[in-house]
């Protein structure tokens, strides 16, 4: 957390309402995105107890297990998921659009361009909380292995046909969601908590009653008081009125409403199942809301100029997951073997700088953040000095001198960085400080081939410009090499034919 | 430690505790997740004073008006009970597999059915309990054979106050190690645990060896964690490396003020009774001072009322120890907008501090007035 978001926490302890932490929106959000509200047993894992999922906020489908201890409930539970999530994951993999990209010919061993197949759009997942991200991972990892009847004719449990593949479609948004700024799947305490700043701490912010309590506040009144209301307000069994959401249920609920009513439907009793049905869908339905109502927030935000190219990052991510799916590639490993798993967090580091620049440089809030750290200065262009490089074809590197309050940690020689239109960046070097408060860059590119910088690639006097110590495009670490290739210091190379084993299904697994 | 009588300090300590509590009100045992916690924020005299002497502090938060709800679901109950009873049938034969699998010597043989000793450790009282526990394992360690001690009592001292803890078991290796292993229901999916219950489980085995460390036994420095394996009922475990949760636990108790220095401050005739009126109870409370943190919600009963209190004062601790942190000598919501404002000096006094504690050119308020300038600079251009 930086000073600047901290005093915005402070600013709204002191008035009572959340405060914006940004000027824009920084993730992407579909037009028509899933929204999955899930609900699990308390202390039993993959043990789901029911869920509202769907597209359209008025019409959620309602799953729910009447006694999640059954497996041929949660298999028929997760089937129906299957049913209703899957058509959504798989609906933007026929619209695609070609992309060149360049790839090292096989035979030749040179760089080739190559045509490959983009989809247009991906699927966007959203659930409520980064709980609900660890379950969609969870119902990932305790479906993927799954055999159905096809694979496997004499199993005597044998899963849903769909449902292997529909676990190998949540590992992969599992996995994608923790890849800094992508947006296939979104916790909405996430999203929300990046774009404003409440008057209580981060982790109160997890409860999403609380926190939209505080954005949601009307001029006037007092988001503080609505959020404790929907904290602590509880009936007369103490049963939260706002319910968590989730995927844990709250234990008074649990132990008042839904024991009793299970217990009911264990004895046969009619009416039962409708009675769970309705418990858990009272559970599940204000967060339903709140999530669409977070959602509305969010839109009201014009999106970051840079989103979008993160967002086909997404596309990029999604279509490679739909390729291996036809290329028939078995599930993912439960654990990645040592090269993947090294190039995974590679990447993800390369995408926390690259999502740490482009928020900078989309909006000014976050820029402030780095000016006040020293990795950004931004000020009126007072002196412009043409200059040209040594050496037989002079290039242009003028001078520019900028007056500014900021205190960059500068030394003579550090590399700078400025955007420039058009999304591309110009980079320069700092000479010097003429004096206090003055700063001078030299241009080092940018400015186009000729001995006159093209038009427009200059600041000019008077002119605002914002320099960075940070690069805009960060690039990555060494290649690394193919799994194949993989050290003995590493484990060597993994072994081709390795399949990991579906879990045994054992009496042990009747929870 | 058991057969040492009690000090005549320790008899006033207790009796003082009493008084505290109410005269009729039974002592709510401290238990090792409790201690842990108490460990985690040793700054917190009001939790420290409150915990040892027993007050309940779940009905104090009710009566106070700030209850705090920490139920447990009844199927997590069922379940973890469900699992411990699987894992230890048998008579401990699974478990001391797993035992021998992760903790014991290399190159030993794995105990035999039959060969462990499963010794009664039934008496009555906690006093009685832990003096059977004492003698189970010492004659275990003296016989050089594999023993299983379920549900053992063992006494730690906490701020000047004895704590009767009960771990799920100690298994005894036939070199003489004990080692403390507890039995949990989350699970360990492809060879990985939830990170921050491994950790909450590791301090509380960290207190249980402790406890154990004082007995005078050669204590497993490694805990063992038995959780359902995947999304099955079937038991496997690891061996936690307990040696920095040790270090840090031993010194946390160290810190927690002694209980007779608070006591001590608190005028004669307070109690925390629940039964009395609840005005009464908010002053006895506000003399005891609280280090609030956002964290305590998960882990303490009265944190919803310390919360109220410190938002009441405006304190900056609501806004999480990051924010406090980051906010240097500045401690409330006014202070700090007074220093965004540039008035640090003059109003810096309204936090009840020194003003020439707080010089005009702290780096602090100046660091606040440049964030606060580029903030609305920032927010000025967005339209």
């Amino acid at each position: 957390m930086s000073l600047i978001s901290t005093l915005a926490r402070v600013e709204a302890a002191a008035t009572g309402r959340a405060r914006p932490l940004t000027t824009v929106r920084h993730r992407h959000l579909a037009e028509r995105p899933m929204v999955l509200v899930p609900l699990t047993t308390a202390g039993e894992v993959g043990a789901p107890l029911g869920a509202l999922v769907g597209t359209d906020r008025d019409a959620p489908r309602l799953l729910v297990v009447p006694q999640p201890r059954d497996r041929t409930l949660r298999f028929a539970f997760l089937a129906e998921l299957a049913e209703v999530v899957l058509p959504h994951l798989e609906s933007a993999q026929g619209t695609v659009e070609l992309q060149e990209r360049a790839e090292t010919d096989p035979e030749t061993g040179k760089r080739v361009k190559v045509e490959v197949e983009l989809c247009a759009d991906a699927p966007q997942l959203i659930v409520p909380n980064t709980a609900g991200i660890s379950y969609v991972r969870l119902l990932g990892r305790s479906t993927r292995f799954r055999r159905t009847a096809e694979e496997e004719p004499d199993s005597p449990h044998p899963a849903p046909a769909r449902l292997p593949l529909l676990g190998r479609w949540l590992t992969h948004y599992g996995e994608r969601a923790r890849v800094p700024g992508s947006s296939l799947l979104l916790a909405v305490t996430e999203v929300l908590g990046r774009h404003w700043a409440t008057g209580q701490s981060r982790l109160e912010d997890q409860h999403l009653g609380a926190l939209l309590a505080w954005i949601e506040a009307e001029e006037g009144t007092s988001g503080a008081e609505a959020a404790l209301r929907v904290e602590l307000a509880r009936d007369g069994d103490g049963v939260p009125l706002t319910p968590p959401a989730g995927p844990a249920t709250d234990p008074a609920f649990d132990n008042r409403r839904l024991a009793p009513a299970i217990a009911r439907h264990d004895a046969g009793l009619p009416g039962a199942e409708e009675e769970i049905r309705e418990l858990v869908a009272s559970q599940l339905r204000p967060t339903w809301d709140a999530v669409w109502r977070a959602l509305d927030l969010l839109r009201a935000l014009p999106p970051g100029a840079r989103v979008a190219d993160r967002w086909k990052r997404d596309r990029w991510s999604y279509t490679a997951h739909r390729d291996r799916l036809r290329a028939g590639e078995p599930p993912q490993p439960r654990r990645d073997d040592a090269v993947t798993a090294a190039r995974k967090l590679a990447a993800r580091e390369t995408a926390l700088a690259e999502l740490a620049a482009q928020e900078a440089l989309d909006d000014p809030l976050v820029m402030a953040e780095r000016r006040l750290s020293g990795e950004a200065f931004a000020g009126e262009v007072v002196r412009v000095e043409p200059a040209w490089s040594e050496g037989k074809r002079p290039m242009p590197r003028p001078l520019v001198t900028v007056r500014t309050d900021d205190l960059p940690h500068l030394e003579e020689g550090d590399r700078v960085h400025r955007a420039l239109e058009g999304g591309k960046s110009q980079p320069g070097v700092f000479v010097a400080s003429p004096a206090p408060g003055l700063f001078t860059v030299r241009l080092t590119g940018g400015m186009g081939r000729g001995k006159v910088p093209e038009a427009g690639s200059v600041p000019e006097e008077g002119e605002t410009v914002c320099w960075t110590l940070f690069e805009h495009a960060p690039r990555g670490g060494p290649d690394l090499p193919d799994p194949e290739e993989t050290p003995w210091t590493h484990g060597g190379p993994p072994d081709p034919d390795a399949l990991d084993a579906p879990d045994p299904v054992t009496p042990e697994d009747l929870l | 430690m058991s057969d040492i009588p009690d000090s005549p300090s320790t008899t006033a300590l207790r009796r003082r505790l009493a008084e505290l509590r109410g005269a009729d009100v039974a002592p709510r045992p401290l238990d090792a997740r409790a201690l842990a916690a108490l460990a985690a924020n040793p700054g917190c005299r009001r939790r420290a004073l409150l915990d040892g002497a027993g007050v309940d502090k779940g009905a104090l938060a009710k009566k106070l008006g700030s209850p705090a709800a920490f139920g447990q679901s009844q199927f997590a109950f069922a379940r973890g009970h469900a699992f411990e009873a699987r894992v230890k049938g048998d008579g401990g034969a699974e478990l001391m597999r797993l035992v021998h699998a992760r903790t014991g010597t290399a190159g030993t043989p794995a105990p035999e059915p039959g060969e462990v000793a499963v010794p009664d450790l039934t008496a009555s009282g906690p006093d009685g309990r832990a003096e059977r526990t004492r003698l189970a394992l010492e004659r275990a360690t003296a016989e050089g054979g594999w023993a299983l001690l379920n549900h053992p009592m063992v006494r730690l001292e906490v701020a000047g106050s004895p704590v009767h803890l009960e771990p799920d078991a100690v298994a005894v290796h036939p070199d003489g190690r004990w080692t403390v292993v507890e039995i949990k229901s989350f699970p360990i999916l492809d060879g990985a645990a939830d990170p921050t219950k491994v950790g909450a489980a590791a301090r509380q085995a960290a207190v249980y060896a402790l406890a154990l460390q004082a007995l005078g036994g050669r204590v497993d420095e490694r805990m063992l964690l038995v959780c359902p394996k995947d999304f099955s009922n079937l038991p496997t475990a690891e061996a936690v490396d307990l040696r920095r949760q040790l270090a840090t636990t031993r010194r946390q108790l160290a810190r927690l003020t002694r209980l007779e220095e608070i006591a001590a401050a608190l005028p004669e005739g307070v109690t925390f009774d629940p039964a009395r009126p609840a005005d009464e109870l908010a002053e006895a409370v506000r003399r005891l001072p609280a280090a609030y943190a956002p964290q305590c919600l998960s882990t303490c009963e009265l944190a919803f009322h310390c919360r109220e209190r410190a938002r009441a004062a405006g304190s900056v601790e609501v806004l999480g120890r990051e924010a406090r942190g980051e906010l240097g000598g500045l401690t409330t919501v006014e202070a700090v907008l007074a220093a965004a404002r540039g008035e640090a000096a003059s109003l810096s006094g309204g936090d009840g501090t020194d003003p020439s504690d707080d010089p005009p050119d702290d780096p602090a308020a100046a660091a606040l007035r440049r964030a606060a300038r580029l903030r609305a600079e920032a927010l000025a251009g967005r339209s």
